[in-house]
């Protein structure tokens, strides 16, 4: 693998792309699964009822830690462009993969 | 043309870095002990607040998500040009159009859209 | 009798040009040895057909960078036992997103046409002199630029480019969008910008905002990572941003 792909802060964008990615996908599905609730609380409550199984709620759980990596790891993007301190990069970069995996974590303790 | 992108992108993250930790911080907080439909609405119907909220999120994503994935595609893809674009513009009016009938969808009372 | 890796290296070259194929020597290891020593020693004594480019060979002109063993480097800053692998291996490629002319030598001339596309070179201001607008003369005397000041700070921070192409080489985005300017244009154009003196930056933030500028940095930082000079062209870009937006919001308003 060449050197430039085994780099933090390129691993960093990478990731912060695919789950950019993947928002992008599940953002029009959450939408219609939450307009359901113009037909009435029942159908939102079946709809809650059908993915409680254990693989959505590890998909919600990805979802989740998706979103908290996406928007560290731009947070951090964000500094390197508007802030007058330079980073750490290995440091900074654990920093917001923690942070979204506590996230996460966090989610899936409440949810279960 | 793509300045005005970049800054848009910038801008709407930033809106969207507080509207996303709102939205954590109330889904770790709802998601407690389970969720239902009940628990859902009765926190967001006829919330000014939250609809006003989400709004604002819905619009800072519409601005925010197809931009990103303009990125994407042209530096992973072979798409670039008008068509992309209109196709991207396409998305962003999808994701304004789902996401206001979703927060109105918990905003709104049925009684008050079906009379 | 066969060189084990303790006293010979397998060195894997690449022969030909976009079309082409690793070709494998024998080099004996040798104390202290650089890359530059291994890849001169197969020209001279094994290989005299091989194309390779070298000039100072101290580091100071960067004429030697190429791929070694995966990472954009100068062969003459690099000792073998820094770069080899453990068994006794080295792989050499030329410069990653530049055209191959032949084996280890790339055409440098795209990546010149980008720094000059980025506008990095120096414009002196036009000079009033005796009520005659824009006559090029010298100037009366010196002007002062203090070297506390933020701004020459600034420029000072990336002025030692010496446009070796390692950055361009390391930097994917100038691999996925063959428009993108790239690190090195990109850092020169930033130290212009904070050069007190330069007439040019009008043009110059218009020609890094355009749909090949500098908003296409991702900052993924493998130009800071690698530059040899120690560089951070990421922060250099971070900064022309900075300006294009303030260009954009002051024209705006």
């Amino acid at each position: 693998m060449r050197a430039s792909h085994t780099q933090p802060g390129f691993l960093a964008a990478l990731v912060h792309r695919l789950a950019g990615l993947a928002l992008a996908i599940f953002l029009p599905i959450h939408f219609w699964a939450l307009s359901g609730a113009l037909s009435g609380a029942d159908f939102l409550d079946k709809f809650l009822k059908v993915t409680q199984t254990p693989l959505i709620k590890i998909a919600e759980g990805g979802i989740v830690v998706a979103l908290a990596l996406h928007m560290a790891l731009g947070l951090r993007v964000l500094a390197i462009e508007f802030l007058p301190v330079r980073e750490r990069t290995r440091v900074a970069i654990s920093i917001c993969l923690a942070a979204g995996f506590a996230v996460g974590l966090a989610f899936l303790l409440n949810v279960v | 043309m793509t300045a005005i992108l970049f800054i848009a992108q910038r801008a709407s993250a930033a809106v969207l870095a507080f509207a996303v930790t709102v939205h954590l911080a109330t889904i770790l907080y709802a998601v407690r002990g389970g969720l239902t439909a009940g628990e859902v609405l009765g926190r967001t119907r006829d919330n000014h607040w939250f609809f006003a909220f989400y709004v604002l999120f819905v619009l800072a994503v519409a601005v925010h998500a197809p931009i990103g994935l303009r990125n994407v595609l042209r530096e992973w893809t072979r798409w670039h040009g008008r068509s992309l674009d209109v196709a991207l513009a396409l998305f962003s009016v999808l994701l304004l159009i789902l996401g206001i009938r979703a927060a109105l969808a918990v905003y709104v009372s049925p009684e008050r859209l079906f009379g | 009798m066969a060189l084990d890796s303790e006293s010979a290296l397998a060195v894997d070259v690449w022969r030909g040009a976009a079309e082409g194929r690793f070709q494998t020597f024998q080099v004996p290891r040798r104390a202290h040895q650089t890359i530059l020593d291994v890849v001169t020693e197969i020209q001279r004594d094994q290989d005299a057909t091989l194309s390779y480019r070298f000039a100072c060979r101290v580091g100071m002109c960067g004429s030697c960078a190429m791929v070694v063993n995966g990472r954009p480097r100068w062969t003459c800053r690099t000792r073998v036992s820094e770069a080899v692998t453990g068994d006794g291996k080295l792989q050499l490629e030329p410069l990653r997103n530049f055209t191959v002319v032949k084996d280890l030598t790339v055409d440098m001339a795209a990546f010149f046409d980008k720094w000059r596309d980025a506008k990095g070179h120096f414009e002196p201001a036009p000079i009033e002199k005796d009520g005659e607008p824009g006559s090029p003369m010298p100037q009366a005397d010196f002007q002062v630029v203090p070297p506390a000041t933020p701004e020459r700070q600034a420029a000072d921070a990336g002025i030692e480019c010496i446009g070796c192409g390692v950055c361009h080489s390391a930097c994917d985005v100038v691999a996925w969008n063959k428009d993108y300017l790239g690190p090195a244009p990109l850092n020169r154009a930033w130290t212009l910008v904070n050069d007190v003196r330069d007439a040019g930056n009008d043009a110059r933030i218009d020609a890094v905002s355009g749909s090949a500028g500098c908003h296409a940095c991702h900052s993924h930082m493998n130009c800071t990572e690698f530059c040899p000079r120690g560089i951070a062209p990421t922060y250099s870009i971070a900064g022309l941003k900075r300006a294009m937006i303030s260009r954009a919001l002051g024209r705006k308003s």
